[in-house]
């Protein structure tokens, strides 16, 4: 029963499934990596540029009137801009007030989580319990090739993430605003004194991290179109956990570990009982975590009371 | 001052006696209903199905009981899908609203645990859509409006034998629900006891929260199987076909009544067309009260009701049937309580829009099934009936 073929049918499943994590744990260690912060409100941060994408494909669609394909087009920048200016808000409402206050990071991540739960009821609210239908904006194929099938949407998808991450792995090495973050996150005090606006580069970080969360959203809505206040919860958890497993705070890791995780969970599926899936899988990251405790490209830091 | 202190007090027990006097001339039952979580229009067509038959039975005076008339009064709390929230709601409707008796939960993940608390606590629970054996089973003060899954289960067997002609069948369910996974397993088993051992190729499940299928769907695929029973929530049966079809998957699926949500069709689209399930009632096609029913729905909310909205207004005909049956109520609550239980049980039969129902000692309906399936224009058309033998 399971041929090669399977098994690259499930690759290819896992690619696509990972692909959500990856984008969504590049958020998480990049806010890590400079402020130390677990932004738990990540995960609702995607939902609601899953949202947003559904606003604006709507509007392009229905009061523009333009096809599927411009739609797209729009859709994905728009999203993307849109979306990072909520995650810019979030860090100068809540988290940059207690950073001024200088309260200790503990206070910051339960914010992190209060907002994120404002995030979801606020949408509960407004927009009601009932699900959303993401309109169809680019006309699927399937296509087969041997016994292997997929759709042009999961090819986007996957290398919408690689793409994601080789921009920002290249904007982290090899840019200023990408050297001064990595400064930042080495040395925060030290920062400042050699003239680097802290506060524009934390900004830099929400808008990079929020924006490719809105793309997340943006494709994830195309692929599974039914939008629900909920539906950041359980996937940005599970992302930070990838992000975690990769060594939080190192883009490599948060892009590896999404895609491990996204594997895991497919071929634990494919190879035995479904309702097994989360326990094995589970079971897979806590081994890995024992063995290398600070994550696959982790680095162990000491830290100074 | 000391005089008009009197005259306050006495001014305050008014209000309170006449409060408790007004009181007595009401009859308040609870609904206990998902109005937010997984299955929100469940919820909302309670709801409104339950504010539909309050106006009609107010608007002309009230419900009469023992010679004497009672204004209704409806308490909706929201169990967000949620089985622990089903339990509290069903605690804070019995102790601190104190209804008469009580509507819902749905489902059968909350219907199961809010039947004991209402059992425990000596309070009717009517369940409208609850399928599991278990949500009545040994508990007096328990009873539903729709039939069993050990029915519905081989309704699906057989229909999809017939129809499709289907020799092999795959099954995929939400392990974390305990109506889908119940059904699953009936289904599992008569259709292996009529097809032969093996007959079902592949028997998967997922997760409430999941939202990808690639790799269960993979595996059915491969498996080759003539059919998918399918016993899911109408918001995951949206995903799961569309995904099915984007695995190459082309043969038909079998659905259970929980698909029968007038929202299925706005998520799922043009992928559900063409499908069947089984249900219990088809609102395409329908006559008689079943008919007016749907029309008036239909009028005053702007969508079909689905077979939620015409099992709550039996369900609550049923108990409000009860509460006349008592001949007349005390006031008091442990006794009338007590009588709408007694009442309930001596309902020989009932002749409700969901069609004609007889009552077993464990308070489950005797009732047919129908078959529908999904037309080209998204409605929902009879196909086949089945009744019990």
């Amino acid at each position: 029963m399971f041929d090669d073929f399977n098994l690259i049918q499930n690759l290819i499943n896992a690619l696509q499934w990972g692909s959500f994590y990856a984008l969504i744990a590049l958020g998480y260690t990049m806010v890590y990596g400079v402020l130390v912060l677990i932004n738990f409100a990540h995960g609702d941060v995607f939902m609601v540029g899953a949202y947003i994408a559904f606003f604006v494909a709507s509007f392009v669609l229905s009061v523009l009137g333009l096809p599927g394909w411009a739609a797209f087009i729009i859709t994905i920048p728009a999203t993307m801009i849109l979306t990072s200016m909520v995650g810019v808000s979030l860090e100068r409402i809540a988290y940059r007030p207690l950073r001024r206050k200088g309260a200790h990071r503990l206070y910051v991540v339960i914010t992190a989580l209060m907002c994120g739960l404002i995030l979801e009821h606020a949408n509960l609210a407004i927009f009601g319990a009932s699900r959303k239908a993401f309109p169809p904006l680019i006309e699927e194929h399937v296509y087969h090739l041997g016994g292997v099938t997929f759709t042009n949407l999961k090819i986007i998808v996957i290398c919408a993430a690689i793409m994601s991450f080789l921009t920002l792995q290249w904007i982290v090495t090899k840019t200023k605003v990408g050297m001064a973050m990595r400064a930042i996150s080495y040395d925060k005090f030290a920062v400042p004194l050699m003239g680097i606006p802290i506060d524009q580069i934390i900004v830099t970080t929400f808008i990079l991290g929020s924006g490719f969360a809105g793309l997340a959203g943006v494709l994830f809505a195309m692929s599974y179109p039914i939008l629900e206040p909920y539906m950041g919860a359980l996937i940005g958890w599970k992302a930070f956990i990838a992000a975690v497993v990769g060594g939080i705070g190192d883009i490599r890791g948060a892009f590896l570990g999404g895609f491990l995780l996204g594997a895991v969970e497919i071929l634990v599926v494919a190879f035995f009982p479904s309702s097994y899936r989360d326990l094995i899988a589970f079971s897979v990251l806590l081994v890995i975590l024992s063995l290398k405790p600070t994550g696959l490209f982790g680095i162990a830091k000491t830290t100074k009371i | 001052m000391k005089k008009r202190l009197l005259t306050a007090l006495i001014s305050c027990s008014a209000i309170v006696l006449a409060g408790t006097a007004m009181a007595a001339d009401t009859i308040k039952i609870g609904f206990n209903i998902p109005m937010t979580g997984d299955i929100p229009k469940v919820g909302e067509a309670s709801k409104f199905s339950a504010e539909m038959l309050k106006e009609d039975i107010n608007g002309a005076g009230g419900l009469e009981v023992g010679g004497k008339k009672y204004m209704l009064e409806f308490i909706y709390e929201d169990n967000e899908a949620k089985a622990e929230s089903a339990v509290t709601t069903a605690l804070k409707l019995i102790e601190k609203d104190e209804v008469l008796a009580m509507i819902g939960p749905n489902s059968s993940k909350q219907a199961v645990p809010a039947g004991q608390v209402a059992n425990d606590n000596e309070t009717v629970m009517v369940t409208p859509w609850s399928t599991n054996p278990d949500t009545t089973l040994d508990r007096p003060w328990v009873f539903r409006a729709a039939f069993l899954d050990p029915f519905q289960g081989p309704v699906a067997v057989n229909f999809a034998v017939k129809t499709f002609n289907a020799k092999t069948s795959a099954v995929l369910y939400d392990l974390e629900n305990d109506y889908s996974k119940g059904l699953a397993e009936i289904f599992k088993n008569v259709f292996e006891e009529k097809m032969g051992a093996g007959s079902v190729v592949a028997f998967e499940s997922h997760g409430t929260k999941d939202q990808d299928f690639s790799a269960q769907l993979t595996k059915i695929v491969a498996a080759n199987p003539d059919f998918i029973f399918l016993p899911d929530n109408y918001n995951q049966v949206a995903l799961i076909v569309k995904q099915a079809h984007q695995q190459g998957f082309k043969g038909q699926f079998m659905g259970s009544d929980a698909w029968g949500s007038s929202e299925l069709m706005t998520l799922c689209g043009d992928d559900c067309k063409g499908l069947y399930f089984s249900t219990h009632y088809a609102a395409a096609g329908a006559t008689g009260a079943t008919k007016e029913f749907i029309d008036r729905y239909t009028e005053k909310y702007g969508y079909t009701p689905d077979d939620v909205a015409a099992l709550t207004w039996d369900a609550t005909r049923i108990v409000l049937k009860a509460v006349q049956d008592t001949g007349g109520l005390s006031g008091k609550l442990r006794k009338d309580r007590k009588a709408v239980r007694e009442a309930m049980a001596a309902i020989p039969s009932f002749d409700g829009i969901t069609g004609g129902m007889k009552f077993d000692e464990q308070g489950d309906p005797i009732k047919c099934a129908v078959v529908v399936k999904i037309s080209n224009e998204g409605t929902f058309e009879f196909a086949e009936s089945v009744c019990p033998e």
